[in-house]
């Protein structure tokens, strides 16, 4: 987080302009990096604590000295020899994939007839297809409690996953819409003009190349659903426990740092996404 | 040479199928939700006859007697279909006392064989002598009613059927939505305030550090949110990480400890963190385009780095601070997770009593209502955003 001494760039940038005023430019990145302070160090200080041998969720003076003692994997025990935690992750897991299997599978249909000129209605149906995203959660929530109770899909898996899945939908749309846009269609002609079925194009021609597309938009509905709670708050019984509804619980009743643990667990997660989403994106325009 | 017209069923036949699930499991709900917020039969259908009655009275003095020989034979019917509370508890909502007036009559009645009932019920509890609790009994009957969305916007339907405002100290929604309103501005300014050096710091690097600073924006992005908001209770209570520091450092003492979270600080704290990705994306892809011929054009034309600030960079990153706080703005009105675990009493928000009614108070009529002007207000923004920005272009990360 040092740009300040980076080496000089052959354009000059708006920044370097900035540079005339040492002072002000101090300032700047001093700013800067209090920013990037505020956005990770929260999360980076959940890691540490949840090796705390105290059941505190502060530093003990043990754990500043880096006394051995002071540290220990008590709350990864305890989370991995209780039932509640292992069945909740069954659960997430089970409705998590079921969930975007389908939202990918659903989305990237619609999005390739979204990307058709020929689309009728185009505006609405995007809008239709997004709407789960921008409708504030707690909304869908109280709506899907309401209408899956009145068809018996309440307090089921099939409730939650179908719920999940619409939750994701959007995201998958986005995605692969995006891609597609730079997708050449030529190239499917060309696979026509040389013989191939059009189901035969497009599983040879043109599925590889936005596929990056459509495992990044799987991802991002993977990620919706393992750390959604709202709606499981309102739909599931004690059967469909997810681990966000765990933790939910856990915060609320201010149980133990065992939820320190699963919060590491869920960050070495997010990390491994974001590294995946990153990579994706870079082959996806290479 | 493919007709357009196949072309065109080809795109709806790809289109349909996800189309319709969305219909299914997603817009129904919303319908559902709607449809409660002004349509409730709980009264009609338990005490027909008695609304029948109702029908005729002038609604000055008391009803006939058919109104009260229906209404303590529904009561009793009510009781044995295990619907009474129901009832009871619509009609409470109306004129508060009535819970147990209802339970309480319908308990009685079980062994008066015949009437007359006005004089029955009226031993019973006075109740039935006042000409309000008929008038509460003829409101609750309506199937389709705007109550629930007068009582969200804190108005009230007066026994002759104007409409006014609820007196000053039974307002709540109003502040409420109020508060929201503020409390999201607020947010949204931060954002700026905090994403807008952050996301210019990133755009002008070089492109491998430029990678690195933006992971470092996408890790809380991707965090799950418990994790985040559960890391912000580690470090704000009083007896956590930051006011450690504080004292340790001398700045507080220890009875000096700052109540920095549940109430409106944390709030604001925690959902700053949370949405400021939001803020730094699109503001880092509008300034990445931004070339940087024009800052030296400034310069070299005399202006001073301020000048040439204001009157020519800011300018051009508008659409980037126009699309980031709409989206900031939007997300914030509609949140309910941070606040329910780290706002405590004072730091509530809209969506909160949504979820109060929904869970606690159980008036799902008025969560409904509440939900329905929330979510017309945040379509009303997308539409806006949508205007300006193209909602397919929404970051993600």
């Amino acid at each position: 987080m040092t740009a300040a001494t980076g080496a000089p760039t052959a354009p000059p940038s708006p920044a370097r302009l900035l540079r005339g005023d040492t002072l002000g430019r101090f300032a700047y990145l001093a700013f800067c990096v209090l920013v990037f302070v505020f956005l990770v160090a929260p999360i980076v200080v959940i890691v540490p604590l949840s090796f705390n041998a105290e059941p505190y969720f502060t530093f003990t003076e043990g754990m500043l000295r880096l006394d051995a003692e002071a540290y220990s994997l008590r709350w990864y025990r305890e989370i991995l020899e209780n039932e509640v935690w292992t069945r909740s992750l069954v659960n997430s897991l089970v409705i998590g994939v079921s969930a975007t299997a389908l939202a990918t599978t659903l989305g990237t249909l619609a999005a390739l007839g979204l990307a058709s000129a020929a689309m009728p209605a185009r505006r609405l149906v995007m809008g239709l297809l997004i709407s789960p995203m921008i409708t504030p959660v707690i909304i869908s929530a109280a709506g899907m409690f309401f209408f899956y109770s009145s068809i018996g899909l309440g307090q089921t898996h099939l409730g939650l996953i179908l719920a999940h899945t619409a939750l994701g939908i959007p995201f998958v749309v986005i995605t692969v819409t995006a891609t597609l846009s730079g997708f050449d269609s030529n190239l499917t002609r060309a696979a026509a003009s040389l013989g191939a079925p059009p189901l035969y194009a497009f599983r040879r021609v043109q599925l590889p190349l936005i596929a990056p597309g459509v495992i990044s938009g799987a991802l991002f509905a993977f990620a919706t659903s393992f750390d959604e709670v709202v709606v499981v708050l309102f739909m599931a019984g004690v059967e469909q426990r997810t681990i966000p509804r765990q933790m939910w619980a856990g915060i609320r009743e201010q149980i133990s740092p065992a939820i320190l643990a699963v919060a590491t667990f869920l960050i070495v997660f997010a990390a491994l996404l974001l590294v995946v989403v990153a990579w994706l994106r870079r082959r996806g325009r290479g | 040479m493919i007709g357009s017209g196949r072309e065109r069923f080809r795109a709806l036949a790809l289109v349909l199928p996800l189309l319709l699930f969305i219909l299914v499991t997603f817009i129904a709900p919303l319908a559902t939700m709607l449809v409660r917020s002004v349509h409730d039969p709980v009264v009609a259908d338990a005490l027909p006859e008695t609304l029948a009655s109702l029908a005729e009275w002038d609604g000055e003095e008391l009803p006939g007697e058919a109104a009260y020989e229906a209404v303590a034979r529904e009561l009793v019917q009510a009781r044995e279909n295990r619907t009474l509370g129901q009832v009871a508890g619509r009609v409470n909502r109306l004129e508060s006392g009535l819970r147990s007036v209802f339970t309480r009559s319908a308990r009685s009645l079980r062994d008066v064989t015949d009437g007359p009932w006005r004089g029955v019920l009226e031993e019973i509890d006075a109740a039935w002598a006042d000409p309000a609790t008929w008038h509460a009994v003829r409101a609750a009957g309506q199937r389709f009613t705007a109550r629930h969305y007068l009582n969200a916007v804190d108005m009230q339907r007066l026994p002759g059927g104007s409409v006014a405002r609820q007196p000053e100290e039974r307002r709540i929604y109003l502040p409420l939505l109020w508060r929201t309103l503020v409390v999201s501005a607020v947010i949204t300014i931060l954002c700026l305030a905090l994403g807008y050096p952050v996301a210019h710091l990133i755009a002008n690097a070089p492109e491998r550090r430029a990678n690195l600073l933006l992971a470092l924006v996408l890790v809380p992005f991707w965090t799950s949110l418990l994790v985040r908001t559960t890391a912000w209770i580690v470090l704000l209570q009083t007896q956590g990480v930051v006011n450690d520091l504080l004292l340790a450092i001398g700045l507080i003492g220890e009875d000096g400890r700052l109540a920095m979270i549940y109430n409106m600080t944390g709030t604001i704290i925690a959902m700053t963190h949370v949405l400021l990705p939001f803020m730094v994306l699109p503001l880092y892809s509008v300034m990445r385009a931004i070339p940087g011929q024009y800052m030296n054009a400034a310069a070299s034309l005399g202006a001073k780095p301020a000048q040439a600030f204001f009157r020519v960079y800011w300018p051009q990153t508008l659409p980037g601070v126009g699309a980031g706080s709409l989206l900031v703005f939007i997300l914030a009105i509609g949140y309910y997770i941070t606040p329910a675990l780290v706002g405590g009493s004072s730091g509530q928000l809209i969506s909160n009593m949504v979820a109060y009614h929904m869970q606690t108070s159980l008036n799902w009529g008025l969560a409904g209502a509440l939900g329905g002007i929330l979510l017309a207000g945040v379509l009303a923004l997308y539409l806006l955003y949508d205007r300006l920005v193209g909602i397919e272009r929404l970051s993600l990360g």
